[in-house]
């Protein structure tokens, strides 16, 4: 009796651990591959049968990759729309956020399922009168352009993620730093964005890794001044098979460190913040 | 250290009125206690006068200033919350140390207050750690230590024991009255324990659906409690409601309970003679009804249910005609389940209230 509840048992954890192990293969492997070919010569990428073991090791595709013209200038200008996006959902987002979580008032429940709503909108669909309107408004081809249009597709997540954060700080804080000499926003300061920050810091990051992979705006809005995925897509089609490995690479390069620093915070994200 | 005055305080939520025209005075120095069950209003009372809710109705005055229209950092209060609402991102010294830096007090004096609160405390070991580090009871003081620094004219406390152990609760409420001695700041307690009320208390305020019905020193209320809920929550166990009818024949005014009847003092019999034929409640405290062999004046038959022996007394629980009532007995007094025994009212120790309003029926009226 007592061996085969054990061999259920076994059975049951070889199980788990065998969709676990193959849930883990399923990305993992691609990642693998195309790290694989950005890091080894021109020819190997041509190999076939493929080598799953790094034989050729040499960064000969990635400087090729790097210094192919407009690649550094696109990389760049990812980074300033990402940072002002950032920047510019934080400042408007948070305090909405923290107006959710703090206040009750009429058409609360209806702004929240709006901001929800608004995500659902294809962008692709969005995209082509944003660029006719930028054109009509001098925004058309630049970053700032796309840095507005990234905000507006980030504003809804920063302010339902820090809506969650806010309320994960109990309000009993800040009104004891208000009976302690605080106005309102200094307690906010004080104490309730100190408390915030870990979870902040990861919408923040998460907001980045948006605005970096997004491809489909930013290609559509921009002619000259690309962001590197609009870059990397547009020179796609002309471009030899190393190129593309070296491309994909150095694009996953950045979410995949960030989602790793912040693993641990994103259970946060979601308001879960330990007292 | 002042004086409050709560002048018809008003204060809706929604539908549900929590302060109901409330008048209250607090003088400078008195520990005054809020007491109640949930709902009564006492938290919201105190967040009136925190300056955390805006009432609808009504001023609040703080010495001789009028601070209704105050935000909580202009009215000189300081306040312990139920959560203790401890900041988790600093130090105790920092938590402590934190109002006093919003006055901008120089460094040497915040240091000096801070560990003064703190050994008052006994905090002085974990001023370097961080509230995640400390036990609930230690956060707590914390949270005493950092309201009492501020030296404010009013100390605010809502319920800061509740969420405190039974044996830490015992602890703490005697270091918060030994506190009160030394600092003697104007405090307003809230709570839903009679017994931190009795205890701590220089006068208590006895609230139920958005009214004080009583207000007094903690012994005169138990002792004339000014309604049946009142004589019903102050006291464990609470006070015994016998019904009964006025009957005044020949001058003399008796009580009919069952087939006994039950002569009040003499101070009362003439207001009592007025209410004849009338229902009436007869209220007494467990400890002041005695077992009697037989039947004597002013008794009651009585059948022992349950005979609980608690240590310092037995505490029995009594048929008494249609109702259930609670006697306690000395510890060695001789009595089992089932017994038939004579109840004894001291007559002095009785509290009659009207059986309609549930009002005490008082000789000076």
């Amino acid at each position: 009796m007592q061996s085969s509840l054990s061999r259920q048992y076994i059975f049951s954890r070889v199980l788990l651990y065998g969709a676990a192990i193959l849930l883990a293969l399923w990305t993992l492997a691609p990642l693998y591959l195309v790290a694989l070919a950005a890091f080894s010569t021109k020819q190997a990428t041509f190999q076939w049968p493929k080598p799953l073991l790094p034989t050729d090791f040499s960064t000969d595709t990635m400087e090729f990759f790097v210094n192919t013209k407009g690649v550094l200038s696109s990389v760049g200008n990812s980074v300033i729309v990402a940072l002002v996006t950032i920047v510019a959902s934080l400042v408007l987002g948070a305090p909405g956020g923290y107006a959710l979580a703090r206040f009750r008032f009429r058409g609360k429940d209806a702004i929240s399922l709006g901001l929800l709503i608004s995500k659902m909108f294809p962008t692709a669909i969005l995209s082509i009168p944003l660029a006719v309107a930028f054109m009509q408004m001098d925004l058309y081809d630049t970053i700032w352009g796309v840095a507005l249009v990234h905000t507006a597709m980030a504003l809804p997540f920063v302010i339902i993620v820090t809506s969650g954060i806010f309320v994960g700080v109990p309000r009993d804080l800040e009104e004891a730093a208000q009976t302690l000499g605080c106005n309102r926003i200094q307690a906010f300061l004080r104490v309730v964005l100190p408390l915030a920050l870990p979870g902040l810091a990861a919408a923040a990051i998460f907001t980045f890794v948006i605005s970096w992979n997004e491809v489909f705006a930013a290609t559509i809005l921009t002619l000259r001044n690309r962001t590197l995925p609009a870059q990397v897509l547009s020179s796609l089609n002309d471009s030899p098979l190393y190129y593309r490995y070296a491309g994909g690479f150095f694009m996953i390069i950045p979410a995949l460190i960030f989602i790793f620093l912040i693993r641990r915070y994103l259970l946060n994200l979601w308001g879960n913040i330990v007292r | 250290m002042a004086g409050i005055r709560f002048r018809s305080i008003r204060k809706v939520f929604g539908k549900t009125i929590a302060a109901n025209d409330v008048s209250l005075e607090i003088k400078d120095g008195e520990f005054m206690v809020l007491l109640g069950p949930s709902g009564c209003g006492k938290t919201t009372l105190l967040r009136c006068l925190a300056g955390l809710e805006h009432v609808d109705g009504g001023r609040v005055f703080i010495g001789e200033r009028d601070v209704t229209d105050l935000a909580p950092r202009d009215r000189k209060i300081a306040m312990v919350f139920q959560s203790y609402a401890v900041f988790p991102h600093l130090t105790v010294f920092d938590n402590i140390a934190f109002g006093l830096k919003m006055q901008g007090r120089p460094r040497d004096e915040i240091k000096r207050r801070v560990e003064e609160g703190a050994a008052l405390l006994e905090l002085s070991d974990f001023l370097k750690r961080y509230p995640a580090q400390l036990s609930g009871g230690q956060r707590q003081r914390v949270a005493v230590a950092r309201a009492i620094v501020m030296q404010a004219a009013v100390l605010l406390m809502d319920e800061p024991l509740s969420n405190l152990d039974a044996l830490l609760r015992l602890q703490m409420r005697a270091e918060l009255k030994r506190l009160h001695q030394e600092i003697k700041a104007t405090t307003i307690y809230v709570t839903h324990d009679q017994v931190e009320a009795l205890s701590l208390g220089d006068r208590i305020a006895v609230m139920q659906n958005g009214r004080i019905v009583q207000c007094d020193a903690p012994m005169s209320i138990y002792d004339y409690p000014a309604n049946k809920f009142v004589g019903g929550f102050i006291g464990t166990p609470p006070m015994n409601f016998l019904p009964g009818v006025v009957r005044a024949s020949d001058g003399k005014t008796t009580a009919v309970v069952g087939e006994s009847h039950i002569a009040p003092s003499a101070a009362l019999a003439s207001t009592l003679s007025a209410k004849n034929g009338q229902p009436i409640l007869l209220g007494i405290r467990p400890e002041n009804l005695t077992l009697a062999p037989t039947q004597q004046a002013n008794t009651i038959r009585a059948r022992v249910l349950v005979v609980e022996p608690l240590g310092s007394h037995k505490l029995l629980t009594m048929q008494v005609g249609a109702e259930i009532s609670k006697v306690s007995v000395a510890p060695d007094q001789r009595v089992a389940p089932k017994d038939d025994v004579w109840l004894h009212f001291d007559p002095d120790k009785i509290r009659w209230m009207d059986a309609a309003t549930g009002d005490a029926i008082s000789s000076m009226v």
